[in-house]
């Protein structure tokens, strides 16, 4: 149970001095048990006065302190420290896809704002106002369990490899608020919540990379809340967006040649003749060629493909 | 300087509730030193009282009865039959925000039992009820919009009070470092408790009771201090609350023998009774040598019995807090506890309809309110039972929301000396940065919060606590000359600390001078030098006033009973 010396490699930035970040190095006796937020803590109070940072509650509960860890947005207080030494070093840097503001204090307000596109609150049949509570069975309120555990920490949001290159998408802990919504048996704007979420910009431009999820310290895991609202936004037959489109255009290619064509399937969401949403698609496709995100042109073609159709076929069959 | 009708401080239940009553009728502004949903209500984890009734035969006037035997007979009655009364509509209320509450097979809203009440009558959210009804809030302030507007992470650094009126706050836009007077017709202070003063505590950094010391140096006295609750399990050395959930689900507290010690000093509520109680019940059992581990400073709480899916199921965050905090699978083994500061009984002095006490006549001062852990009331006594709380928050806020409304509309703004106010708050600044800069930030701060949980804590006498006061009163003059290294106007939380701190050590030394006077024992007030509870001489509220030299007085006055005489309290 002895201690161990870490070198903390931690950003600042001051933008009434900095034009850009720089790395500075902390040495700390770290001891078993001990969680990072305790170490920045500790470089704080015992090293050095200047760095800030955010925390509050110090028990995962409150959101503040989601920080990169060795390049991954985590919530560091519930975070054990010695985990995640790399050759005696951690890295730390200011969560994702937000303005730094100094050191590791980014500028929430993008990430605040998002949650205005889906009216989180909930919107009940004005016309039944019950005397005492809504009822809601034991299994309504698990539907909404998950979704309603999000602390708004918004290390999702910093990790969502879609916000990286689209700032317009909903993002992860908003759509995982619509889901909470959309899901609660008290709502009455269900249909509308679905229609909103499903347009441009929300759950069908997520590309299922899963990194929200795996950053997420709760139960909220947004991944699979969009999963969720996508199935029933298929269900409700809201096939007329561009992601239903490009569902549908999964089943087909994936049915016709057993394998996913996936620059066939983006053209195929748009629609043939909606030049302009072709032409919106460039900017992104783009983008995601220059960072090594674009699928390779050529298919390739694997080696169950027959199977894979034949699963499909089977499933077209049931359906009929 | 910025104008509003109404400035509230702090987006906790109890400011947020508020903000909701006003909005749309005056001009209301929230100013709070964290986002609104990282305010210290998300932490309750455990519940929310009302006598609902989904589980068992109980009544409002059960719920009351609880509440001031809970109190030690402390609590002013006719406050705390509000509180009672209006529970069942608030849960209602909450619910119909929006509240996602966990179910009965019935569909009802679901409840558990809680110490120190006597039926099924916690209503809760798995066990982040606290989060639950925070968020529910924070959704209705985007539903209301532009109507109440919200100044995050900003610090309000003064009260302006004259002539007894409140004229507005002075405070700090953290981002920025800019410094602007809020002129305000009526002001609530909706600020939290002040449980960061003790070392092991389960309250959140943020938590550090400016709001009640800004009162202070306002003019205003403080009530109830020495009135700070221990809650029996904190998880060990980190002080982290697990939840009274993990004992109204059937957890057992075992001492390092593996008994049962409740047996002994609550028989008939076992693990239940209330949490004065049962810290105390841990402390003697650690005082005595049957503490558990190598040092014998920790007794365990052990949940194994109710079987892993049981755990899982109703106490997910006990689970994991155990796992991520300091590995230990509570399915599998014990877990380390001790009593930890939670909850502060006192605070600002209000009327029941939160408007804020100038003296112990019941003078009050014009435009100045207060509600939510920052207030006392007081409907908490000597000791606030658990649940009880957010309840308070609730009611008190919605509360202080409509007596604001009423005599805010129509009021005009009373005159602010726009560049005396800046003065006075540029001066305090300037005062942490430029000093002799001799004495370490850190070091005082650790020194005060040690001080407090070993002197001033669950078991309390007279020499320690001398000692103690003598401790704080060195540590204050060692504060003038506090170094802060950070000279950058934004988010320069070095200062910000600073700054925290200064109220820390002046309200400190008021919950060690309430303690000493007070001779006897009450509620979470136990002293082993006067064991007993003395209705005789002690039955009665302390208002600490403070002088014009910087000391301060102390003054009491009488407990409002109603309904209930006092009698002794058992379990
Ligand atoms: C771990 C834990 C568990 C709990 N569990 C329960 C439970 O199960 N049931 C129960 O009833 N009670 C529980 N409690 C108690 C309960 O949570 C609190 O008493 C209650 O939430 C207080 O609400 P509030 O609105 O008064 O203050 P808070 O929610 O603490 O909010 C205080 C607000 O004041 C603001 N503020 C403070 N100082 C400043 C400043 N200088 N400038 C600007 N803003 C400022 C903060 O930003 C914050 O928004 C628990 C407490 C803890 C610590
Ligand atoms: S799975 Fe979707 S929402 Fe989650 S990070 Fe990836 S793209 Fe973003
Ligand atoms: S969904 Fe998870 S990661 Fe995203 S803000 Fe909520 S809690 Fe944080």
């Amino acid at each position: 149970m002895t201690a161990t010396n870490v070198t903390f490699k931690v950003f600042r930035f001051d933008p009434e001095k900095d034009t850009e970040g720089r790395y500075q190095d902390y040495t700390l006796a770290v001891a078993p048990g001990e969680t990072i937020l305790n170490c920045v803590n500790r470089i704080k109070w015992e090293q050095d006065q200047t760095l800030a940072h955010r925390f509050s509650c110090g028990s995962a509960i409150c959101g503040s302190c989601a920080m990169k860890i060795n390049g991954h947005a985590t919530l560091v207080c519930k975070t054990q420290a010695m985990d995640k030494v790399k050759d005696g070093v951690i890295r730390i840097d200011p969560i994702g896809n937000l303005k730094p503001l100094r050191d590791l204090v980014v500028d929430l307000t993008p990430f605040w704002k998002s949650f205005e596109k889906v009216e989180p609150w909930l919107a009940p049949d004005a016309h039944s106002a019950p005397e005492k509570e809504r009822l809601q069975t034991p299994e309504q309120f698990a539907k909404i369990d998950n979704s309603t555990t999000c602390i708004m920490c918004a290390a999702c949001f910093s990790d969502c490899n879609v916000l990286e290159v689209d700032k317009r998408y909903y993002g992860p802990a908003t759509l995982a608020k619509a889901h909470r919504f959309i899901f609660d048996s008290r709502d009455a704007r269900t249909e509308a919540r679905l229609r909103k979420v499903t347009e441009e910009t929300g759950v069908w431009d997520c590309t299922h990379c899963g990194e929200c999820s795996t950053r997420c310290p709760t139960e909220t895991k947004p991944l699979a809340r969009i999963n969720e609202i996508r199935q029933a936004a298929m269900k409700a037959g809201m096939h007329d967006t561009s992601g239903a489109r490009h569902v549908l255009g999964f089943r087909e290619t994936v049915g016709k040649r057993g394998l996913l064509d996936e620059n066939y399937v983006p053209i195929r969401s748009v629609g043939f003749f909606n030049l302009a949403g072709l032409l919106s698609l460039a900017p992104v496709g783009l983008r995601m060629l220059a960072r090594g995100k674009n699928p390779p042109f050529i298919p390739h073609s694997i080696e169950k493909a027959g199977e894979v159709r034949a699963i499909f076929a089977k499933r077209e069959e049931l359906n009929k | 300087m910025y104008s509003h009708d109404v400035v509230i401080v702090g987006s906790g239940l109890a400011g947020l509730r508020a903000a909701m009553e006003l909005a749309g009728h005056l001009d209301v502004a929230v100013v709070t030193k964290v986002y609104p949903s990282r305010s210290h209500s998300g932490a309750a984890q455990g519940g929310v009282a009302a006598a609902l009734g989904n589980m068992d035969g109980d009544t409002p006037e059960a719920h009351l009865y609880d509440t001031v035997k809970g109190s030690d007979f402390l609590a002013d009655q006719d406050a705390a039959e509000i509180l009672t009364s209006d529970a069942i509509r608030t849960i209602y209320e909450m619910e119909h925000f929006g509240c996602p509450f966990s179910r009965t097979p019935e569909n009802k809203i679901a409840q558990r039992a809680f110490g120190g009440h006597s039926y099924q009558r916690a209503c809760y959210s798995a066990d982040r009820t606290g989060h639950a009804l925070l968020h529910t809030l924070f959704e209705q302030t985007y539903r209301q919009g532009g109507n109440i507007q919200i100044y995050s992470e900003w610090y309000m650094l003064r009260l302006i009070v004259e002539e007894g009126i409140a004229r507005g706050i002075v405070a700090m836009d953290i981002q920025t470092g800019r410094i602007e007077v809020f002129r305000a017709k009526t002001v609530l202070f909706a600020t939290g408790g002040y449980g960061r003063a003790y070392k092991i505590t389960s309250n959140a950094f943020a938590n550090t009771g400016d709001g009640i010391s800004a009162a202070y140096r306002a003019g205003i006295p403080l009530m109830d201090m020495e009135f700070v609750q221990f809650h029996p399990t904190g998880l060990y050395q980190h002080g982290i609350l697990l939840s009274e959930a993990a004992r109204g689900e059937g957890g057992y507290l075992l001492n390092g023998n593996g008994e049962r010690f409740m047996q002994k000093y609550a028989p008939s509520k076992m693990e239940l009774g209330p949490r004065d109680i049962v810290s105390r019940s841990e402390q003697t059992e650690i005082n005595e040598g049957r503490g558990a581990g190598p040092n014998k400073d920790y007794v365990y709480l052990d949940l194994r019995h109710l079987g892993r899916e049981k755990i899982m199921e109703r106490l997910p965050q006990v689970y994991h807090l155990a796992k991520d905090f300091i590995g230990v699978d509570a399915a599998e083994a014990p877990v380390p506890i001790q009593p930890t500061a939670h909850y502060s009984m006192g605070g600002i002095p209000a009327d029941k309809d939160c408007q804020v006490l100038l003296d112990e006549k019941g003078n009050k001062v014009t435009g100045f309110y207060a509600a939510g852990e920052c207030s006392c009331i007081s409907v908490h006594g000597a000791n606030r039972l658990g649940t009880n709380s957010l309840l308070d928050a609730l009611v008190f806020g919605r509360r202080a929301g409509k007596s604001i409304l009423a005599a805010t509309e129509g009021a005009s703004f009373a005159p602010v000396d726009e560049k005396k106010e800046l003065a006075a708050a540029r001066r305090e600044i300037d005062s942490l940065l430029h000093n002799g800069a001799t004495e370490d930030l850190h070091a005082i701060r650790e020194e005060l919060k040690e001080t407090m949980t070993l002197k001033v804590g669950v078991y309390r006498n007279g020499e320690q606590m001398k000692e103690a006061h003598g401790t704080i009163k060195e540590l204050q003059a060692r504060f003038v000359n506090v170094r802060v290294d950070d000279r950058r106007k934004n988010f320069n939380t070095n200062l910000l600390e600073a700054l925290e701190l200064g109220h820390m050590l002046e309200y400190s030394e008021l919950i060690v001078a309430g303690a000493e006077v007070r001779t006897e024992s009450r509620g979470a007030h136990a002293r082993d030098d006067y064991p007993t509870r003395d209705d005789e001489n002690w039955l009665a509220h302390t208002l600490a006033f403070r002088k014009d030299d910087g000391g301060y007085e102390l003054k009491y006055k009488p407990v409002t009973i109603t309904r209930f005489k006092p009698v002794e309290r058992t379990y």
